[in-house]
């Protein structure tokens, strides 16, 4: 592993092609497979950094929702002060889930998901690098513009600093098992309705601790062993959704 | 006797028809008993006057709501690991019944909790895992629909479910940490039960007539399916038979 055939500096200028996973896969002598994640990271931020449109629009949707619930529940802050972190919550559920199609999708229509299943590299690195590419450009994104919404409800800083915390823990788990549903339903028709059908009563358990967290500082409660199961669930998906994934590419393009 | 010779749908087709029979005898039995010990002959309980009696079809459906759903993820293991069409065919014939155990849990309970608990719905802990357990079968249901190429939505169906299984303890330990207003277990396998014996009788024997009715009604259903889908393969057959002749 030389620096000099890391994949971002073999990238080809014009387009992210598949010509350079088979490149870097045959320039590496030694060869080793954290380059399949690396390689699918670069590819899908290069994609996401050329079409920012996208990145903007969930970011905006995000923003457009937490902003109905004072309009339909009357501004009363007490109010809005409590219901404040379960209403960032839904909204950054929302948002993560209307951007799963660009996980997988028109990787499937234009075929370059079958060729990254011919690639030398194990499909499950090159998803896992793909739910992580996902995370930076939805997850984190939404996670660092939620002090802005903090503020517009009036959270305290102590419980948005949680909050952000617990986005920062619980989104990549919005992202590993979207990407579940997303895989499963490629190509199906109403695919984006039945992928909320699908994953949202997985993503419950997230919801319940995210929010928790927060609604633990506020009541002056522990929130600690609300981060701790987040976290768990973190890694706990991290070791497992990948191989899931990949197994639903497999079903989905056989 | 090789019992993987039933493994296949054709050979099992014939077998399943000759079990159900006895599987829904044996429920319809078993039920019968069940609920006339616990409608007619079980006490009134001294707190809940008779609304408690709703327990010989609650408990007995809520068991089998996620017990279902557990044998379901077994089959997926079976479909996903061994390729079997008969297992993903199993998975779709019993989806309908745990759906139906589910919903029937959460309509018992509401019925149940207007009187006792003078309210239809609570956000607690056990209804609104059940509540969760009901979209996951009723997701499954979909995708399974969508899904227009058979082989496709049996993997996807089957993997579906192992996925949703993993999540199920998961979910449920969340909710009800979330929040627990239910009261608590009246059986548990430590304690032993805390009921009158002719009420815990009769809640084991409309259980088992649950159980045997899911098995009974599973069977009828995978023999509809096996039956759809070989005569698809069969249709699909002569036309090409057709065809080759007109030609």
């Amino acid at each position: 592993m030389n620096a000099s055939s890391s994949p971002d500096e073999n990238a080809p200028k014009a387009a992210p092609s598949l010509e350079f996973t088979r490149a870097a896969a045959q320039k590496t002598t030694e060869f080793s497979v954290e380059r399949g994640f690396i390689f699918a990271v670069a590819r899908d931020l290069r994609l996401a950094i050329r079409s920012k449109g996208e990145v903007i629009q969930a970011l905006a949707f995000f923003v457009v929702v937490v902003s109905l619930f004072p309009l339909a529940i009357g501004a009363e802050t007490v109010l809005l002060k409590r219901i404040a972190p379960g209403i960032v919550w839904v909204a950054a559920m929302l948002s993560v889930l209307l951007t799963l199609p660009r996980l997988f999708a028109s990787d499937y229509l234009d075929g370059t998901l079958e060729q990254l299943l011919l690639s030398p590299f194990p499909l499950s690195l090159i998803v896992a690098g793909k739910i992580a590419a996902h995370w930076l450009t939805t997850g984190l994104p939404l996670a660092l513009m939620a002090p802005l919404l903090g503020l517009q409800f009036a959270i305290d800083s102590n419980e948005l600093a949680v909050l952000i915390v617990s986005l920062l823990l619980g989104t990549p788990i919005l992202s590993m098992l979207g990407a579940i549903g997303a895989a499963l339903t490629l190509g199906v028709r109403g695919g984006s309705v039945l992928v909320a059908l699908l994953i949202l009563p997985l993503y419950i358990p997230v919801l319940i601790f995210g929010a928790g967290a927060v609604a633990a500082v506020s009541a002056g409660v522990d929130y600690d062993a609300n981060l701790s199961l987040l976290g768990a669930g973190l890694l706990f998906g991290a070791l497992l959704t990948p191989f899931a994934v990949s197994a639903a590419i497999k079903i989905s393009l056989d | 006797m090789n019992i993987y010779k039933y493994a296949s749908p054709v050979t099992f087709y014939p077998l399943a028809g000759k079990m159900m029979p006895y599987f829904a005898v044996l429920a319809a039995v078993l039920g019968v008993a069940g609920l006339t010990m616990g409608l007619f002959f079980a006490p009134v309980d001294f707190q809940q006057g008779e609304v408690y009696r709703i327990i010989f079809i609650h408990v007995a459906s809520s068991w089998m709501a996620m017990f279902i759903y557990l044998v379901m993820a077994a089959y997926g293991v079976l479909a996903l690991s061994f390729q079997t069409r008969l297992a993903s065919m199993m998975i779709e014939a019993l989806a309908p019944t745990g759906a139906m155990f589910t919903a029937l849990a959460l309509l018992t309970g509401a019925l149940w909790g207007k009187p006792t608990w003078g309210t239809y719905w609570v956000w607690d802990g056990r209804m609104t895992s059940t509540l969760i357990l009901l979209f996951l079968y009723v997701g499954y249901l979909a995708l399974i629909h969508a899904i227009e190429e058979q082989k496709r939505a049996d993997k996807a169906g089957a993997l579906l479910v192992i996925v949703g299984s993993i999540n199920v303890p998961i979910i449920y330990f969340s909710v009800v940490w979330w929040n627990s207003l239910h009261q608590g277990l009246s059986v548990s396998v430590k304690s032993g039960t805390k009921m009158a014996p002719i009420m815990a009788l009769a809640m084991l024997l409309t259980a088992l007539a649950c159980w045997l009715y899911s098995i009974a009604v599973a069977l009828v259903r995978v023999r509809a399916i096996i039956l759809e889908r070989e005569l698809e393969n069969s249709l699909e057959n002569t036309m090409e038979n057709n065809l080759g002749k007109s030609i």
